[in-house]
């Protein structure tokens, strides 16, 4: 293994993971720099402002909602990123994949009312390490101020048949906290997705 | 602009995440997370292809001169006030594998302490020539570098009297979503790195020294800026010769 010369490697030449620090206050500075107010800053658009185009393929949805911490109050200062298969159930890059979908986006959380908006699509089914099929759900990773190790979470969409089969549903011990990753609503393909860091309605998080 | 390019080859599953070299969550000595944190155990799964592969951006993503944080926000021909600095090192995964034409983010405090955002009040002045971030594009090698001024150590509302030591905010992409990493880069021999409750969230003394970049004196840049070295591991595939692994995973 290469690993081997390197200061850190093991005896077997593993290097340990560089450990996570929190993003701190100002982490739309480095993400989304004109979310922040640089002016002009990599030509004035953010990267991953959107992820569909023109001519994408399947049904075009809003996944919108708000982080609370464990007080209830929403967070201002929080930076999302989605992940996600297409409306076919492949990921950018995938031979096949839609050339109008980039499967990934980020969205900070509205300094003054906490919400998140992301205009994508609803993905395909992706299958299960065992060969299974997944149930339709997008990826979604929070940074903030005071979240020292990034969250990984994932939406779903309520009333999905799929749900029933999901094999990572059914591994959500406690049956009720499932609820917790299902958005919700679905009028006017907006889907609303609210995360609770702590407290009764605590969010699933999964460590992967 | 075609910001997602073709994936590379095989995307096995990830080793497990040493859970003991991160922060936890609940942090007490770091205020912000008494909140913030989740209190119920994440729940565990290998990873299925939403969490094996990611976002792979095209070279067409980064721009010239973005990685130049001296000059990137500047007036024409005016440069940030303060230290000289390049940054330089590898991206690895935990194989010792380098990851090539990876995205790396940066952003930080001006060469007084001070961001420009509406949020930070510090009495350190703006620079009106320094904007506070930059990212670039590992190469084949993965290695990767920017050049930028030497932040500030800044006060910050957490005891009465908390000093953030000199840091580099990094985001980091590698090739799955599962690898994602924000961390921050601390400089070799700054008082106040004992001190900090931020980079003392982090549990595993080597683990924490392993976040201080050294001063790279071989690959200073004479009468122009010294060289900080900072390597970054992301998690290591599996490399299981046996494994039964489904089409496509
Ligand atoms: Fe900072």
């Amino acid at each position: 293994m290469q690993g081997r010369s390197h200061p850190w490697a093991n005896a077997l030449g593993w290097l340990p993971e560089t450990a996570s620090q929190t993003g701190g206050p100002y982490v739309h500075i480095g993400c989304v720099p004109s979310f922040a107010g640089l002016e002009g800053m990599y030509g004035g658009r953010d990267l991953g402002a959107s992820c569909r185009r023109d001519g994408h393929v399947g049904e075009a949805i809003t996944v919108e909602g708000r982080v609370f911490d464990g007080t209830g109050a929403p967070l201002r200062d929080a930076l999302l990123e989605l992940w996600q298969a297409d409306a076919n159930g492949r990921f950018a890059g995938e031979d096949g994949s839609d050339p109008a979908f980039d499967g990934w986006s980020r969205q900070p959380t509205d300094g003054e009312t906490g919400l998140y908006r992301f205009e994508t699509v609803r993905p395909g089914r992706v299958v299960w390490p065992d060969g299974r099929m997944q149930a339709p759900h997008i990826g979604l990773w929070i940074v903030a101020r005071g979240i020292n190790v990034g969250l990984y979470t994932r939406v779903y969409f309520e009333g999905d048949p799929a749900n029933e089969e999901d094999p990572l549903l059914a591994r959500v011990e406690h049956g009720e906290r499932r609820a917790t990753l299902m958005a919700r609503g679905g009028e006017d393909d907006v889907w609303r997705f609210d995360i609770h860091l702590q407290g009764p309605k605590e969010t699933v998080f999964f460590d992967v | 602009m075609r910001t997602m390019i073709k994936r590379p080859g095989a995307q096995g599953a990830l080793v497990q995440r040493d859970l003991s070299i991160h922060p936890p969550a609940h942090a007490p000595g770091y205020k912000t997370s008494v909140l913030r944190s989740p209190r119920l155990a994440p729940i565990s799964f290998d990873a299925s292809p939403t969490e094996a592969t990611g976002p792979i951006f095209g070279p067409d993503v980064v721009g010239p001169g973005d990685d130049d944080l001296l000059t990137n926000y500047a007036a024409p021909g005016e440069s940030a006030i303060g230290p000289r600095i390049v940054v330089m090192g590898r991206l690895l995964d935990g194989s010792g594998r380098p990851v090539p034409r990876a995205l790396i983010e940066v952003w930080q405090a001006n060469a007084g302490g001070r961001y420009r955002h509406k949020r930070d009040g510090y009495l350190a002045p703006l620079d009106p020539n320094f904007g506070g971030c930059g990212r670039c594009m590992t190469d084949d090698d993965g290695w990767y570098s920017f050049r930028t001024v030497q932040p500030g150590a800044y006060p910050w509302p957490n005891r009465a009297n908390d000093w953030r030591p000199a840091h580099i905010h990094i985001s980091v992409f590698g090739e799955a979503f599962a690898q994602r990493l924000i961390t921050q880069m601390y400089f070799e021999g700054d008082p106040l790195i004992p001190h900090c409750p931020i980079l003392h969230t982090v549990p595993d003394a080597a683990a924490v020294d392993r976040l201080v970049a050294r001063f790279d004196k071989s690959a200073t840049i004479p009468m122009d800026a010294c060289t900080w070295r900072f390597d970054i591991v992301l998690r290591g595939r599996r490399q299981t010769p046996f494994e039964n692994r489904m089409e496509g995973l």
